[in-house]
């Protein structure tokens, strides 16, 4: 797409990555590896990832947070992912998008949760002009007060990772794999996962949604198209993702643990 | 003794009084109130540019995170922190912490050995929030190169530190 030249100068270079149905696992050890190896700013569009499967932040228990009989029963992947914040199901019907940015990339912002999560309310705020009622509530976007894109981070030194999974559509009985959890947000009033999201494509189309946000970003950044085999990773550097498929073991446990407490509960 | 300094939002704060003092009915809002304005930074602690702090125990050296992070970060809900028995590098992550969303990494400002984790922390996580440098302590450190601690911040030279950079954002 082209941006206008003009506008840009003065701006920071940032590279976008367009990405269609990389798993979802892939995407997150791709991101670590540019927020930790590279010393560029990159924007992630991943249009849907393959297969459904759940991804828990960074310290999710699934006895907590997953119906593990039934994931198990489907067999349903479950990957906890380097960043931190709640428990999402993702699949094809799910637009990922991601910023990886140096910590001085943007005049004024500091690298920390909330003017972060501010900036990017910002940025997609021009995504949704004259579409819905968007706002960024607690730490969520929200068409109206139901939720449609979930935020986690990391921040390192010198940067940080906003990564967001955006509900273009989803299937109603997946929601049944996530439990309400502990934590969740004051808006949220205890409302159950169907009363409390809502579906993007029912304001924009998943085109115009990828289009939008790739002006946006233009707005924000002098922008240079890239793609995952251009990238030149340094060399001699070792790195190992953080982010990991559970393994059945650990599920099975989290059922045990699960029976245990009950059992005892009911002595 | 703890010296209790002014730092971070002092400027914000000296603005809202100046703002408000032509006003006949002046009130600093509970936003603003003293405890959030002002963060602590103690005499006897170095301070790094990442916001983690060291306090030099004989042959042990205690680290953290400042208040001035904390207040930041926002609450603490889970701390990841390594075994005993590694190294630290100095000015590299040796953990990190999340808070609501995000995991933010924790620097250390000095290399060595740990020797002792604050185990506390796994079940209360919230002590970086309420006591940074008592007992929200993070790892006990057996310097490898106790000189690394004069390239460190004093109180005076992390309060400015931590001014300077909440002005210019």
């Amino acid at each position: 797409m082209a941006v206008s030249r003009t506008r840009n100068i003065g701006l920071p270079l940032i590279s976008l990555l367009r990405l269609n149905g990389m798993p979802i696992l892939e995407q997150l050890h791709l991101e670590e590896r540019l927020l930790r190896s590279t010393s560029e700013n990159w924007c992630l569009i991943n249009n849907g990832t393959t297969d459904p499967t759940i991804v828990m932040g960074v310290s999710g228990k699934p006895v907590e947070l997953l119906d593990t009989e039934s994931v198990l029963r489907d067999e349903i992947s479950v990957i906890r992912r380097y960043t931190g914040g709640g428990t999402v199901i993702v699949d094809h019907a799910t637009i990922f998008v991601t910023f990886i940015c140096n910590k001085d990339a943007i005049s004024g912002l500091q690298s920390y949760p909330q003017p972060i999560m501010c900036w990017s309310s910002l940025l997609y705020k021009e995504v949704f002009q004259g579409i819905g009622d968007f706002t960024l509530r607690e730490n969520d976007y929200v068409l109206g007060n139901r939720k449609f894109g979930g935020n986690a981070q990391s921040i390192t030194k010198n940067r940080w990772v906003h990564h967001t999974s955006f509900l273009w559509d989803y299937e109603i009985s997946r929601m049944g794999y996530l439990k309400l959890p502990k934590r969740a947000p004051q808006y949220r009033q205890a409302r159950d996962h169907l009363e409390f999201i809502c579906r993007m494509k029912d304001y924009i189309a998943r085109s115009d949604f990828i289009d939008r946000t790739i002006s946006a970003v233009g707005s924000h950044f002098q922008l240079r198209y890239s793609e995952p085999k251009a990238i030149q990773w340094p060399r001699g550097t070792k790195f190992e993702p953080s982010s990991r498929l559970l393994r059945k073991e650990e599920l099975d446990e989290a059922i045990c643990k699960s029976s245990a407490v009950s059992a005892l509960l009911s002595l | 003794m703890a010296l209790r300094m002014w730092a971070s939002s002092t400027a914000n704060a000296l603005r809202i009084s100046t703002a408000n003092a032509s006003s006949s009915s002046a009130v600093i809002p509970p936003a603003f109130s003293l405890a959030r304005c002002f963060s602590t930074v103690l005499e006897g602690f170095k301070y790094n540019s990442s916001h983690e702090w060291v306090k030099h125990e004989g042959s042990v050296a205690v680290v953290g995170i400042t208040d001035h992070a904390q207040d930041h970060l926002g609450e603490v809900v889970f701390v990841d922190l390594p075994e005993s028995g590694k190294p630290v590098s100095k000015g590299s992550s040796f953990g990190a912490v999340e808070s609501v969303k995000a995991t933010s990494d924790i620097n250390s400002p000095i290399s060595g050995e740990v020797i002792e984790v604050n185990k506390k922390l796994s079940d209360s996580p919230g002590l970086i929030n309420t006591s940074p440098y008592e007992e929200g302590w993070m790892i006990k450190v057996k310097p490898s190169d106790p000189s690394e601690l004069g390239s460190l911040m004093g109180p005076k030279e992390y309060t400015k530190f931590c001014e300077e950079e909440d002005a210019s954002h």
